[in-house]
């Protein structure tokens, strides 16, 4: 699918986010994370389970805290707002959740569920609401006989289009949707993805999508961030991502994907280290069919290889330029050309 | 006894709940409550008694036309079925069947009113101590302390200390049996706390009270419902025990507490001064106490069968 990209300022700015959760042993979740997004674009995080995406998500929602660095949303610095002034500000910015049963409140009908966030925020009158319920149900693909029914008498696909319907009623300008899909059954993702992309083209939407499932990625997002440990080990355009990846990492999961063509480099060994122990220089030094003795003292800096792509390894500094803007705070010094 | 019972239940409820993805039992979930509230036995049975039970103390006077306070010499320490006493007269010739009919709305007034009151702090302070951890460090420091006491000499000396009246009753009791329900509606705030739908009204954007009262609340609804039975016939056991001691209510009402005190005397060669007000109590702490623990199965996500 084609979409035009507009050259205006981000909606999102995402500046060297960090949080790291507890104390013994700290949990570094997501560390020096760099991301923008155009208005009406669809970024992607991909990356195995326990990258840090969920985590990037709610930050970027300010459902956690940040240990560092800032969210810009349309300009605002979300961490300097009051209470009353960012739940005033969610309007504007919803999730669509990974389990849709979890996320639907139970004891409240389709009507209450979907009128909720246009009660909480003063939207409309009580007709308006009735209507605009009513028209995003439709929207969604759901009889109008749903809204006196509760969450336990949908399927799970029926249930996210609730959610997705629930994150829709305010026309916000940002969704993250956090593996929208992946609770779903194999024959109802398609219908979920499609509709997604439907109504972020009918209602103007940027979308932050995160996912594990790089064919869904593909399939949906603009631009394409890849994690691993916290991090972003490679980002660009869709096209750059599939058709010129960099990353040892990426390159690795692109071949991950069956009947993908010739496979790039041996299979990964091992698993995903765990974020409360990640080694020394690069994170993916552990894995890397590639790695050579500088990737386990120096953390590679973004290195941009084309307008917009950038991969975190120092295979690429003989392609890239090194970026203004470090990947990680924390890095070691001498590092860039 | 039953309150530490069910303290437990919620903890385990709260580890089931904390391992893992955050999934709430089926049990908790008000459409299966109902259904299997009635085709459990205990239940409908305990139900069934305490419904007899209040029908004949609010019906009381249409029961019996004597007044539990009136005093007959004559017909002194009558026994059952003696001119028209049901349950024979005790050493004042008061009609002990209407002593065990009115006495039991004193104990319905006491038991509602105390299970009501407690229940009702506990449920506010309990959402608010697991939801604000300011809150909650004071409040479970207050908690210890009140409950570092046994419950009996707690409310002994609150009782003591306002004079013997239904109204001292009531407050004694309600001062002791607070505490462990709001201990309990705590841990499940605790564990709401983290649920995802939880998390989902936030982002949203719903307000915090709004969250405690459409979120959060209907998760806590069902072990203040389980706690219930168990504060009631805690009430009911407790008005008995003050009365016994002297503590209770006022030499004008009666009460089964009370109407065993004054059975003490005579129990040797009057036994059913005693005998009736006792199985009236024992059947009230029974039915209570079933249907406490058949509440407690039904709502026990460890027996959830989907
Ligand atoms: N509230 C929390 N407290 C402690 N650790 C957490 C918390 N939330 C996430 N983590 C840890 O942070 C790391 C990143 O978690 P996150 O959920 O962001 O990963 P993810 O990429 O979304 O993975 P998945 O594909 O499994 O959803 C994990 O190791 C996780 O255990
Ligand atoms: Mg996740």
């Amino acid at each position: 699918m084609v979409k035009q990209t507009t050259a205006s300022s981000p909606l999102l700015q995402v500046e060297d986010l960090g949080k790291t959760f507890g104390q013994k042993p700290p949990v570094q979740a997501v560390r020096g994370v760099n991301f923008s997004i155009a208005q009406g674009q669809t970024f992607g995080l991909v990356g195995e389970s326990g990258s840090g995406k969920s985590t990037t998500g709610r930050l970027v929602l300010r459902l956690l805290e940040p240990s560092a660095g800032r969210v810009l949303f349309r300009g605002n610095d979300l961490g300097k707002l009051g209470k009353k002034e960012l739940r005033q500000e969610r309007r504007h910015m919803q999730m669509i959740f990974q389990d849709p049963y979890g996320s639907l409140n139970r004891w409240m009908s389709i009507r209450e569920t979907l009128e909720e966030p246009l009660l909480v925020h003063g939207l409309l009158d009580p007709a308006g609401r009735k209507q605009r319920v009513e028209t995003l149900l439709n929207e969604v693909g759901l009889p109008k006989a749903a809204l006196d029914k509760y969450p336990h008498e949908f399927s799970g696909g029926q249930r996210q289009r609730i959610a997705i319907a629930r994150a829709l009623v305010t026309e916000p300008e940002l969704i993250v949707a956090d593996e929208p899909v992946s609770a779903l059954d194999v024959s109802v993702q398609a219908q979920v993805l499609n509709l997604l992309l439907n109504l972020q083209e009918s209602h103007k939407m940027t979308l932050l999508f995160i996912s594990h499932d790089l064919r869904v990625v593909e399939f949906m997002c603009d631009q394409i961030a890849v994690m691993y440990l916290g991090q972003i080990m490679e980002l660009g355009p869709r096209k750059a991502i599939y058709r010129t990846p960099q990353h040892p990492y990426t390159r690795a999961l692109l071949d991950s994907i069956p009947g993908r063509g010739k496979k790039e480099l041996p299979r990964l060994k091992g698993e995903i280290p765990s974020p409360s122990a990640i080694p020394p220089g690069c994170p993916f030094n552990t894995r890397c069919p590639l790695a050579f003795d500088r990737c386990f003292r120096e953390q590679p800096a973004l290195y941009e290889l084309s307008p917009g792509h950038v991969s975190a390894c120092h295979l690429a500094e003989a392609e890239g330029q090194p970026q203004g803007r470090p990947n990680n705070i924390a890095m070691s010094p001498g590092t860039g050309a | 006894m039953s309150l530490e019972q069910s303290d437990n239940l919620v903890v385990e409820q709260a580890q089931t709940l904390d391992s893992g993805e955050v999934e709430l039992p089926a049990a908790v979930q008000p459409w299966t409550t109902w259904k299997r509230l009635r085709r459990n036995f205990t239940a409908v049975f305990s139900i069934g008694i305490l419904v007899i039970l209040t029908v004949c103390a609010l019906a009381a006077p249409l029961l019996t036309n004597n007044a539990p306070l009136t005093i007959d010499p004559v017909h002194r320490l009558r026994a059952p079925g003696v001119e028209g006493h049901l349950f024979g007269t005790d050493y004042l010739g008061r009609d002990v069947f209407a002593i065990v009919l009115f006495g039991g709305r004193t104990t319905l007034v006491v038991g509602l009113l105390v299970t009501a009151i407690s229940m009702v702090i506990a449920a506010v302070l309990g959402l608010l101590s697991g939801f604000y951890p300011k809150v909650d460090a004071v409040l479970m420091r207050v908690v210890d302390g009140f409950m570092s006491f046994p419950s009996i000499v707690l409310a002994t000396a609150a009782a003591g200390y306002f004079g013997p009246s239904v109204a001292t009753v009531i407050l004694a009791l309600t001062i002791v049996l607070i505490w462990p329900s709001l201990r309990i509606v705590r841990g499940s705030a605790l564990v709401a706390r983290e649920l995802l739908m939880v998390e989902a009204g936030r982002s949203v954007g719903v307000p915090e009270s709004r969250i405690l009262w459409k979120y959060v609340f209907p998760i806590v609804r069902a072990p203040i419902l389980v706690q219930t039975s168990f504060i009631f016939s805690a009430a009911v056991l407790g008005e008995a025990a003050l009365s016994f001691i002297g503590l209770g209510v006022d030499s004008k009402t009666v009460s089964w507490g009370s109407a065993l005190t004054e059975a003490r005397n005579y129990i040797q060669n009057a036994w059913w001064i005693a005998v009736f007000p006792g199985i009236a109590l024992v059947l009230t702490i029974l039915a209570l106490n079933l249907l406490g623990d058949a509440l407690r199965d039904i709502l026990d996500p460890r027996l959830a069968r989907r």
